[in-house]
């Protein structure tokens, strides 16, 4: 088997790719369905329903979505410059536990003044713990895959220090848990009394912003540069080492923003459950997106949405809701190749 | 079946089509046994493609390749292997961190045996270099080696798999005049045991010293075959442009103020490559200063320097009467020195982005084409756009990928970025090197027309022919020292050998 490259993919062909990939992803998972015991067409269907059946399903995809959009577009802009950012999930911690010092209680202001501020600080939070991994990288070398990795570990043993300790809430009856956050540090609802809250109108916000910033403006030409060739990008004068530091801090404050919209909009405080591995569902978001920032917004609903979806459809089919992590990791595969085929043709020989 | 009387090698009808692309169309040819061929062309006429579908790596469309009379599979390099073809690639394909030994064997024992059986690999390699001169140390590790060394080890490797016919990509690229004599001693000693050979080139003055037979392709097709004793130059290079090529024409220019000059000049040890001891060079506006050397004897360092890359440890930079103090590119850009990279794909663009984005990469932070922060890519196509028509670059619009392009208007692209500000001093690292006779002419007169104009070019060039032609002084460069420098035809080519080999001029 050897590959050929092809001519530029028409658009035609650059739609039917991905939605073979996708098509391929639910056969493959159908296969796994039956071997379960259960009928792949009515399991499909379940999932579909939990996932977009209703208002309800609707507002609980896109609710899940909200972090995953940040920590897809953290990893899609660090990615892009070729910045192995793997610690979204410890930024997005990182922004959790400042939203959670600052929110409960300690600046005491209005509204219209802390939330601004806790989000800022949530972002600046998250970009200096990926400063240190891209300065030890710029300056000696280290290799940013393994820094950042660890550093996923180390920030959730401190949140476990924290939550045993110092943000213990005294009125948790020994579980760890933080305080809640004042009603001021709070983000708003989307619609009063369900759980959509304006962390989704930031990240969208946030995808049409970056969007720009990678398409229009000199950063955003820079970091592609650096992110294709970086010897070339030094040679042709540009500040490599700047861009590369300018990049983590946006990469790193914008995973923040996610555990910064997670505890301010949704859960009110820490937990060690706050994120089921955002940060790591991340990279897949980014990678099904192929790190376009718009691209991003639709692959982190597709992915909430197979979450979602698989976890209702669980509770009345039976099927184990560990079908959808099987799902969204067939679904990068089959992209991937897709993507692949899209470019190369394949020869039998 | 009787081999003796067959070809070594029969192409018939062979067409590859990539898209709209046709990149080989109906070339049908035939190597006898103990022939030398060469394969003549420009960048982009096809003959790495003809080469890969002869060598398996591609299944042509249309057309049949034999080998001693037996139709070879397509699409299989394993059976073109065993066929007895065997190919050394442009880019050697060694494994730097083996001993010469293993990389020849490599794939020649089965994969699960505790140990190689070194002993009669090791007679059988020191009988073939014996036998066709090719001296490597077998137990050095290839890391270790020079260029030259390397494509020794390369054809070894061939020969060990019992090659009978052998297919040689652009073998002279990286090689110094003496290593290339060495080379071409090689295939005579090999079509003498009735080896056959096809080599890949588009350097004329070698196909004429080395082939028995030239075949030229020109865009896809075979515009001509010749035998070696029956052609001249003029005639191949008609063959390979389409068109007669004129040599350039270098006018008497006065002698302009100095622009550039290196005092002392010593830079820092470097991992690869040898840094300068101690030079002095001063370029003057309105001349041409070239320098000659065996590739890996401070060159880079040189250039390093001009481009801004490298920072002396010792001695005094000047441009005009300012001394240099800042060591970045971007110092460097701002000084006005416009450099042409050695390695156009390394260094000189960034594949995957477009035209539009490469031309503007040194000077996008100019006001003419970024403003608060935001880049105005209207202004970057128009000067994409009149930097291709400017230079006649081959290329769909502003916004294809550079990738795209073939390495001659790849660096006409490069040329006119680095020109469009008029500089006064121009580094033009190995400017010609990969590019066809068609690219190269015009690169050429793009340095002298800036020449004409007053600047100071530093032409650093492996290509004896191009420095002579064109340069107003050369300078020799030999283990980081650099000569004093000769008036035009002060030295001869014998003489510049001598000197790039490490000796006093005499």
């Amino acid at each position: 088997m050897r590959l050929e490259p092809k001519p530029a993919p028409s658009l035609a062909m650059s739609i039917l790719y991905p939605v073979a990939a996708i098509v391929v992803t639910f056969v493959i998972a159908g296969v796994l369905v039956m071997l379960a015991g259960a009928n792949p067409f009515s399991v499909f269907r379940l999932v579909l329903k939990g996932a977009a059946g209703s208002q309800f399903a609707v507002l609980e995809t896109l609710t899940r979505a909200t972090p995953l959009i940040f920590t897809g577009l953290a990893v899609a802009v660090a990615f892009r410059a070729k910045l192995w950012n793997i610690g979204a999930e410890a930024q997005l911690y990182m922004g959790a536990i400042i939203t959670v010092v600052l929110g409960t209680g300690a600046l005491p202001l209005p509204a219209i003044i802390l939330v601004p501020l806790v989000m800022l600080a949530a972002l600046i939070g998250g970009a200096l713990l990926l400063a240190g991994p891209a300065w030890l990288k710029l300056r000696f070398g280290v290799d940013e895959v393994v820094t950042t990795l660890l550093l996923n570990f180390i920030v959730l043993l401190f949140v476990s220090m924290l939550l045993e300790g110092v943000l213990k809430d005294p009125m948790a009856l020994g579980w760890p848990q933080s305080p809640k956050i004042i009603a001021e540090a709070q983000l708003p609802r989307v619609i009063t009394g369900k759980r959509l809250h304006y962390g989704f109108v930031i990240a969208v916000a946030l995808a049409v912003g970056l969007w720009f910033v990678m398409k229009k403006t000199v950063l955003g030409y820079e970091m592609r540069a650096v992110g294709h060739n970086a010897e070339a990008a030094r040679f042709l004068g540009m500040p490599v080492n700047g861009v590369l530091m300018k990049t983590a801090l946006l990469s790193g404050g914008i995973a923040a923003l996610g555990g910064f919209s997670e505890v301010a909009g949704l859960k009110g405080s820490l937990t060690l459950d706050l994120s089921p591995g955002f940060g790591y569902t991340g990279i897949v978001v980014a990678m099904l997106a192929m790190l376009n920032p718009i691209g991003v917004v639709f692959s982190a609903i597709f992915v909430a949405g197979i979450f979602v979806g698989a976890a209702a459809m669980s509770r009345s089919a039976g099927v184990p809701s560990y079908i959808a992590d099987v799902m969204v990791a067939t679904s990068l595969l089959t992209m991937v190749t897709a993507i692949m085929l899209s470019r190369y043709r394949v020869k039998w020989k | 079946m009787d081999t003796s009387l067959s070809p070594a090698l029969r192409l018939s009808g062979i067409t590859k089509r990539f898209g709209a692309l046709t990149a080989n169309d109906g070339i049908s040819f035939e190597l006898g046994q103990g022939e030398v061929i060469a394969l003549l062309g420009e960048n982009g006429a096809g003959k790495t493609t003809l080469m890969n579908i002869l060598f398996g790596h591609y299944v042509a469309d249309e057309g049949s390749v034999e080998v001693f009379g037996q139709a070879l599979p397509p699409g299989d390099p394993k059976a073109a292997l065993a066929a007895g073809v065997g190919m050394v690639h442009q880019h050697f394909t060694l494994a730097d961190n083996m001993s010469v030994i293993d990389n020849i064997a490599l794939g020649t024992q089965p994969l699960f045996r505790l140990k190689l059986d070194r002993s009669a690999a090791r007679a059988k390699i020191d009988q073939l270099a014996q036998d066709f001169g090719l001296a490597v140390k077998a137990d050095a590790l290839v890391a270790d080696l020079s260029v030259g060394e390397r494509q020794r080890v390369e054809i070894l490797k061939a020969l060990y798999r019992d090659a009978r016919v052998l297919i040689l990509d652009e073998p002279t690229a990286v090689l110094t005049p003496t290593e290339t004599e060495a080379l071409f001693k090689t295939l005579k000693l090999l079509v003498a045991k009735g080896l056959s050979v096809i080599f890949i080139s588009h350097k004329l003055n070698e196909v004429m010293m080395a082939s028995d037979r030239v075949l030229v392709l020109r865009a896809g097709k075979l515009s001509g075959e010749r035998r070696t004793s029956e052609t001249n130059r003029h005639e191949l290079a008609a063959l390979m442009v389409g068109r007669e090529v004129t040599p350039p024409v270098v006018a008497t220019v006065e002698r302009g103020p100095l622009l550039y000059e290196l005092k002392g000049v010593s830079t820092a040890r470097r991992a690869h490559g040898t840094a300068l001891k101690e030079i002095e060079l001063a370029l003057h506006g309105g001349e041409i200063t070239g320098v000659a050397g065996v590739s890996g004897n401070g060159q880079a360092a040189l250039a390093g320097l001009l481009a801004g890359m490298e920072a002396p440890v010792s001695g005094t930079v000047r441009i005009k009467d300012a001394a240099v103090t800042a060591w970045s590119p971007l110092a460097a850009l701002t000084a006005g020195i416009a450099r042409v990279p050695e390695d156009r794909h390394r260094q000189g663009a960034i594949a995957d982005m477009s035209v539009s984005e490469n031309v503007i990469a040194e000077r996008y932070r100019d006001r003419r084409f970024s403003r608060g922060g935001l880049v105005d890519w209207v202004a970057a196509r128009t000067f994409a756009q009149s930097i291709i028509d400017d230079y006649e670059v081959k290329c769909p619009s502003p916004e294809a990928r550079i990738r795209l392009l073939s390495g001659g208007n790849m660096q006409k692209l490069i040329l006119g970025r680095a020109l469009d500000p008029n500089p006064s001093v121009i580094l033009a690292n190995q400017p010609s090197r990969g590019l066809d006779v068609g690219a190269v002419a015009y690169v050429h007169s793009r340095l002298l027309e800036a020449r004409a104009r007053g600047a100071a070019v530093l032409l650093i060039s492996e290509d004896l022919e191009e420095l002579l032609a064109l340069s107003d002084r050369i300078v020799v460069i030999s283990e980081g020292r650099l000569s004093k420098p000769s008036a035009r035809g002060k030295l001869s080519i014998s003489q510049i050998g001598a000197m790039m080999a490490g000796h006093e001029a005499a």
